[in-house]
């Protein structure tokens, strides 16, 4: 037996029937925020500031608003598949079980990231109701919405090996991602920001995604496609090192 | 004296299991175990089992049994030593040697929202096995789950959680079982059925090892019995020989008078009143050069001691251990 396909399917299959029980909940809290983000930046805010770049404002902010929701879908989904196994301490029969590392990381980071992907959609869809959205390169907008989505559950899956409780499984998405996050170019391009912001701008790795995503739609980004792509397969194969490094190591998996 | 004795102590030893199978289903060399802290749970422990038996483990708490099996089985890495699981080294051969086991681990460990059929499949699915519905039916019927099998596991009493675990570790149809204290917090009716299930997996050809603080239990079921204690495996015997080897015999003599203390002629011997001073017991060494049954016989003929009937009884496997456990404090 060299792949265990079974095994990865069963474990895949186990995790989108634990999102299935939360659907409702799992796709209206992001159908109701964006809503709720389209009447407060949209309407409120987008009535007085027009356009960026040739691109209205209520468009503009879609492609952030569909990251910043995969961001924390991503991580959550992701490193809560792997904290409940470790808490409930089920996670003895995959230690058991004849399936290696990296098919283990295909099944939760996938089951992960077709939920965020999922999400994702949910909110494109919603998005179209409020704005006219146009999508100019779709292999691009494809290629980062799936790249993003693995990346980001990739890194929620090592936060989830990482944590040692729930606290610790919140920690950094809320306290390093979500700032990063708003700080990334969502809602304003940065060359809004006085120069020496926009400098420092540049150290968040968010931005790189953001613009990348946004590029996709309306072909105007605040970095160049190509730095963009970089850094989203930077940012990709380092999550996968440390992944590689854990199993390994057996890294707080295995005593 | 022989004729006296009600379990006669030359009888075969291992049943019919003995010399029948002696291949080594898995096979454990200077395994030890120190776990980050640097508490040392298992000190080089050499131990073979053999295909087909029924093996068990037998330690206080704490003595490093858990930590054994959950080397073998993959969830804890050993700190030296090899394991040879059906002919595949567990750390480079995972797959197959994993292929091949089964494991109750000793905590209940569930996932409390998913019905009782989908667990059992999943666990299937997880070892790469096919879907395969009849098997997994019988396995809960065996387990007498099958009325419960659309039930969330959460609805269930513990000793049917533990029976999930059963089934979860049975669904994969594995040649060798690991069983850590599978009949902790069961009930006794419950309890029977775990060791009828336990002697038909052997029949089935399913090699056991299991972990129990009830010795009736090793006693009722295993072949062979291994003690551990403080990380150290201290023996490992076939039950019947431990039994035999290290057994102590009581001599009560039923006495027609009763009294109230023992004579001064019976000094040389160590011997107790029991019932009131009906009965006068002696324990013995079965195994002794001299048990001193014969002398003590005549003794308390010589002396004008009558009694109505005498028996001797065999130390029960817990009494043994013990006697082990707390030699080797002793030692200490
Ligand atoms: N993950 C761990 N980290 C550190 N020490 C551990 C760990 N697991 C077990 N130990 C220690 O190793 C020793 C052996 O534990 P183990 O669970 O193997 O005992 P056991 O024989 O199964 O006992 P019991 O009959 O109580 O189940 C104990 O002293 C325990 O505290
Ligand atoms: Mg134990």
């Amino acid at each position: 037996m060299g792949f265990n396909a079974r095994g990865v399917w069963a474990i895949y299959k186990f995790e989108l029937h634990r999102f299935r029980r939360t659907l409702l909940t799992g796709l209206l809290t992001p159908v109701i925020t964006t809503s709720l983000y389209f009447i407060v930046f949209g309407s409120a805010i987008g009535s007085r500031m027009t356009e960026i770049g040739g691109v209205p404002y209520g468009a503009f902010i879609v492609p952030g608003l569909i990251m910043l929701s995969m961001f924390t879908e991503s991580i959550f989904n992701a490193s809560f598949g792997i904290y409940m196994p470790k808490w409930s301490g089920t996670i003895y029969e995959l230690l058991s079980a004849p399936i290696s590392a990296f098919e283990t990381v295909l099944a939760y980071v996938g089951a992960a990231a077709t939920k965020s992907m999922i999400v994702g959609l949910v909110i494109l869809v919603t998005a179209n109701f409020f704005v006219d959205l146009q999508i100019l390169h779709p292999f691009w907008t494809a290629a980062f919405f799936v790249l993003i989505a693995t990346t980001f559950c990739l890194f929620g899956f090592i936060i989830g090996i990482w944590a040692k409780s729930f606290e610790q499984l919140q920690v950094i998405p809320m306290l390093i991602i979500m700032p990063l996050t708003f700080l990334g170019g969502a809602f304003y391009s940065i060359d809004m920001l006085p120069a020496a912001w926009r400098t420092v701008t540049l150290f968040n790795p968010i931005v790189y995604l953001i613009s990348g995503f946004r590029w996709s739609f309306y072909g105007k980004g605040d970095v160049s496609v190509e730095i963009s792509m970089a850094a989203t397969l930077g940012f990709f194969g380092l999550c996968l090192a440390v992944i590689w490094w854990i199993f390994r190591t057996g890294y707080r998996l295995k005593s | 004296m022989r004729a006296a004795d009600n379990q006669s102590t030359d009888s075969a030893p291992g049943g019919g299991f003995s010399g029948t199978a002696q291949v080594p289903v898995i096979s454990i060399s200077g395994l030890s175990k120190t776990y980050q802290g640097g508490f040392q749970a298992l000190k080089s422990v050499d131990l073979e089992i053999r295909k087909g038996e029924i093996f068990a483990l037998l330690g206080p708490n704490g003595a490093g049994k858990t930590t054994m099996i959950s080397i073998v089985c993959g969830i804890v890495t050993p700190s030296t030593g090899k394991v040879i699981a059906d002919g595949h080294d567990i750390q480079r051969d995972y797959r197959a040697a994993r292929t091949k086991i089964g494991l109750v681990p000793q905590e209940l460990h569930t996932d409390q929202f998913e019905r009782v059929i989908d667990t059992v499949n999943f666990s299937r699915g997880l070892f790469g096995k096919p879907r395969n519905p009849a098997y997994v039916e019988k396995i809960l019927r065996d387990l007498t789950l099958w009325e419960k099998r659309n039930n969330k596991i959460m609805e269930l009493s513990g000793g049917m959680k533990r029976r999930v675990m059963i089934a979860k570790a049975l669904s994969h149809e594995p040649d060798i079982l690991f069983l850590d204290e599978p009949t902790a917090g069961v009930d006794v009716e419950l309890r029977r059925d775990m060791w009828a299930l336990v002697h038909q997996l052997r029949t089935s050809g399913v090699t056991i090892i299991l972990t129990t603080h009830y010795i009736e239990e090793a006693e009722e079921m295993a072949d062979r019995v291994g003690v551990i204690n403080k990380g150290e495996l201290i023996l490992v015997e076939e039950k019947a020989t431990l039994m035999k080897k290290l057994g102590r015999k009581t001599l009560t003599l039923n006495l027609a008078e009763p009294m109230t203390a023992i004579p001064d002629g019976l000094s040389d011997w160590k011997l107790t009143i029991k019932a009131d001073g009906n009965e006068l017991e002696y324990e013995f060494d079965a195994n002794a050069e001299r048990t001193g049954v014969p002398s003590l016989l005549r003794r308390t003929s010589d002396l004008g001691i009558a009694f109505k009937d005498l028996n001797t009884r065999q130390s029960s496997l817990e009494e043994i251990f013990v006697g082990l456990v707390s030699d080797r404090k002793g030692e200490k």
